[in-house]
């Protein structure tokens, strides 16, 4: 059996009353690529927010590296703990704004975990490199198109080498012609083995990167499998629905 | 050319004391008007950055304390604080000398303006750059200080310069708790040579020229800041 990362268990979470997740179970592998699925409203931001502490869960466990937490009672250190060794890679983009490129993927490392900044300089271009973006060193994020952008976000999450990269709909804000760039990268990183957990609304990301979906529903996972089986085999009329509705609406693009 | 020359000779008296009396009214400017503004603003700074921290850091009680402070602040009026602490305050013991007293009101008075100023431009920094912060491993003093308050103070600079051009302005109240600036140089000179238009014009005249340095030196600090101006683009 492959290592465990990640294990979530019975994550809820309510908003003004509203239970916007109603006992989410979650287990992450290493080296796990994990597609989360579901429409709209279904709780899949509510999840990853969760599980980044950027929300409160009500309540829940959470084993993370061989540590278990419960979800309500954690501490401000345990959270910074678990954070340390996550990333996470935002919808739209999220960069700090006066700060260039360079300085977005080498802020964290710098102030917060006292990277000596020559050193962290040198990782930060070894990461812009690798997304293609060396060249934009000295850039601020508004000189910056959506793609270049979401790639610069990118090789922030990398900088501290996660264990786990926490995507929202990485390519949700773009334009169609960037998107290509972005999930090319994100494809880079599941090649190399990097452990992900990826809201999108791509299909074909979903079925030919992922190795594993995730299809949530009202607050629920609904639906859990191997992405080959997912997209072959399922059963269940309302994944069926969703998959049809998803697939007329790329036919409109 | 001719009616210059008559302009002159009808005019003359007035003239003269205007020509004379000009480093008369810039002195006081220089010695007593930009101390006070520059002080006053420093401090009305300090006050400004910490009551607008702690708004919208949800500090609890000193929050309602802040709240309170610009409450009053903003709902009187500047000349009759001045009053109150220059004529009012001796009454219960507190005896300042006019500078002090100015320099009191003025950085109190301001602070509450820019405290709202400072706290708006805080708001508009966009909450998900400080979430970002966090999952970098941030923490919440490292937020503020390296992304949230640098972005505050381009967005709040030229309000702020505003405020501080107003001020300068404003510092001609002082006048009325006996404090010698450049307004009360004037009405002083204009008393005792019963010459007043002439010599309103002129200090208006200085006063206009402060304000356009202090634009002059704004326009060049907004250059300065605009690395990443068009943040409203973001
Ligand atoms: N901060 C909040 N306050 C109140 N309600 C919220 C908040 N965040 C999310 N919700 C509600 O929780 C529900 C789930 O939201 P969430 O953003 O997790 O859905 P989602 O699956 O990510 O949807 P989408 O595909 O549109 O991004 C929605 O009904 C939303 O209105
Ligand atoms: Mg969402």
């Amino acid at each position: 059996m492959a290592d465990l990362i990640l294990n979530a268990q019975g994550i809820k979470k309510s908003f003004g009353g509203v239970e916007v997740l109603r006992g989410v179970d979650l287990s992450v592998y290493r080296g796990d690529v994990v597609a989360v699925l579901g429409s709209s409203g279904s709780g899949k931001t509510t999840l990853l927010r969760c599980l980044n502490f950027l929300e409160r869960a009500d309540s829940g466990t959470l084993s993370f590296d061989g540590e278990s937490f419960e979800l309500a009672g954690i501490s401000k250190k345990q959270i910074a703990a678990i954070r340390a060794k996550t990333a996470f890679v935002f919808q739209n983009y999220n960069l700090f704004a006066n700060k260039t490129a360079l300085k977005n993927v080498t802020e964290g490392l710098i102030v917060a975990r006292k990277t000596p900044k020559k050193e962290a300089e040198e990782r930060g271009m070894e990461l812009l490199s690798r997304v293609g973006l060396a060249d934009k060193r000295d850039q601020y994020p508004h000189e910056l198109s959506g793609g270049q952008q979401q790639r610069v976000a990118i090789a922030r999450a990398l900088a501290a080498d996660p264990d786990i990269i926490y995507f929202d709909e990485p390519t949700s804000a773009l334009d169609p012609e960037l998107i290509g760039e972005v999930l090319s990268v994100i494809r880079s990183l599941a090649e190399e083995g990097r452990t992900m957990l990826v809201v999108t609304h791509e299909m074909s990301f979903a079925e030919n990167v992922s190795n594993r979906v995730v299809f949530m529903e009202d607050g629920r996972i609904l639906e859990e499998a191997p992405s080959s089986v997912f997209f072959r085999e399922v059963k269940s009329e309302r994944i069926r629905s969703f998959l049809n509705m998803i697939k007329k609406e790329e036919e409109k693009k | 050319m001719q009616w210059i020359t008559e302009l002159y000779e009808q005019n003359k008296r007035v003239i003269d004391v205007a020509i004379q009396s000009f480093p008369k009214i810039l002195i006081p400017g220089l010695k007593v008007t930009i101390p006070l503004t520059v002080l006053s603003f420093s401090f009305a700074m300090i006050i400004a950055v910490a009551v607008a921290m702690i708004q919208y850091s949800r500090v609890p009680v000193l929050r309602q304390l802040c709240r309170f402070y610009i409450w009053v602040i903003r709902g009187t009026p500047l000349l009759v604080q001045l009053y109150l602490v220059f004529f009012g305050l001796p009454s219960v013991g507190i005896v300042l000398d006019g500078f002090t007293a100015a320099v009191i009101v003025f950085s109190i008075n301001e602070g509450a303006y820019c405290a709202e100023t400072m706290r708006s431009a805080l708001e508009a920094v966009p909450v998900g750059q400080i979430e970002a912060g966090y999952c970098v491993g941030m923490n919440y003093f490292q937020i503020m200080r390296r992304i949230v308050l640098p972005q505050a103070f381009r967005t709040a600079f030229p309000p702020l310069s505003n405020s501080l051009i107003g001020m300068v302005k404003d510092t001609s109240l002082a006048a009325n708790i006996t404090v010698v600036e450049m307004f009360m140089a004037t009405q002083r000179i204009a008393r005792a040579n019963y010459v007043t238009l002439a010599l309103y014009i002129e200090v208006a005249l200085i006063y206009l020229l402060f304000s356009t340095v202090l634009t002059f030196i704004q326009r060049r600090g907004e250059k300065r800041l605009s690395a990443y101006a068009a943040l409203r683009k973001a």
